[in-house]
């Protein structure tokens, strides 16, 4: 039983401490890095909950996919840390709220589950315990809440789609390459032999004379 | 210990055996390598002339595009693995909610495509 119980030190301890170093690192790619840490301790804990699923799209997802993103996010800014440690006051009261409305919602759940420790029996739909976590999702998931789950699939849509708006800009001094044109190109079209007049040049491609 | 964390034991195992690996890797070069350094060794090389400016430059956006659209390719994955796990229990309903989940996604994919999000340039 100490097992468990050592490895749930491990993860919340590392998971905080490296929480707490994302804000407090000086370079803006190792709290990147931190964060991916905090992830993956966080991943660990969700397996000693026994939510495997989440455990892995944890890992999946935000490990795999968002972490990187936000690496993006960073290199894409010029790292300037002088400049980036000057806007600290400026942007301290934003950040007040929102740990203020962070900290409500953290109180407002350990509350409720204080008053009333029953309350995880409202829920709508009970986890069933003989079946595997991800089954016991795939059971409800698809066909329950197919609503949600439809829903779902259109805000990937919007994000998709807005991702392309903002982002892409296509230069319209590149060249291209066209497979098809390249294909039917005859060496009558690409090359021939041209009559040019004496002392004059050749002013215009298609003015000279095409000797046969 | 309860069964659902007996099956992690191997992951554990794993994990320590690979972070064994990487300590190693990381400290045998300070014990065994020979060092003696100088200014010019460990300045950055560039071709012979020194360098111009600072490495940090900044990426293109299209990096970031190409980011977001495989992280909703990877949304919609995840959206898949119960859906497998469950396939024979899910019935109809189950089969086409899926089949339109990917309907619309697909929608999207094609968006793309024809809009040469896809193409570097």
């Amino acid at each position: 039983m100490i097992l468990p119980a050592l490895f749930f030190y491990l993860f919340a301890g590392v998971c905080v401490a490296s929480a707490a170093m994302v804000i407090s690192s000086r370079n803006p790619v190792h709290s990147v890095l931190f964060l991916i840490l905090a992830f993956v301790n966080a991943a660990g804990l969700f397996i000693l909950l026994g939510a495997e699923f989440i455990a892995m799209i944890l890992i999946v997802v935000y490990v795999g996919a968002v972490a990187v993103l936000f690496l993006f996010v960073i290199m894409m800014l010029d790292v300037d840390f002088a400049e980036l440690r000057e806007g600290f006051l400026e942007y301290l009261p934003f950040g007040l709220v929102i740990a203020a409305i962070f900290l409500l919602e953290l109180l407002l759940v350990v509350g409720g589950w204080t008053l009333n420790p029953t309350v995880t029996k409202s829920i709508t739909a009970a986890i069933p315990g003989d079946v595997s976590n991800t089954e016991a999702l795939g059971l409800v998931l698809y066909t329950k809440y197919i609503h949600y789950f439809q829903l779902a699939g259109m805000v990937l849509l919007v994000a998709m789609i807005g991702a392309i708006v903002l982002t892409l800009r296509h230069r319209a001094s590149v060249k291209r390459q066209d497979i098809n044109v390249q294909n039917a190109r005859t060496p009558e079209m690409a090359m021939g032999v041209r009559q040019v007049a004496s002392g004059q040049g050749l002013q215009d491609a298609d003015s000279a004379e095409w000797v046969k | 210990m309860s069964g659902i964390l007996q099956n992690y034991l191997p992951l554990v195992v794993f994990i320590g055996i690979a972070g064994v690996i990487g300590a190693v890797l990381l400290i045998a070069p300070f014990i065994v390598a020979y060092k003696q350094p100088d200014p010019e060794k460990l300045s950055a090389y560039e071709c012979g002339f020194n360098a111009f400016d600072d490495a940090r430059m900044k990426f293109d956006v299209r990096f970031y595009l190409v980011a977001i659209l495989f992280i909703i390719f990877d949304l919609e994955v995840a959206f898949l693995f119960p859906w497998a796990v469950t396939f024979g229990k899910l019935g109809v309903t189950g089969f086409w909610s899926m089949i339109v989940f990917l309907g619309v996604l697909t929608v999207g994919f094609a968006y793309e495509w024809k809009k040469g999000a896809l193409e570097w340039d």
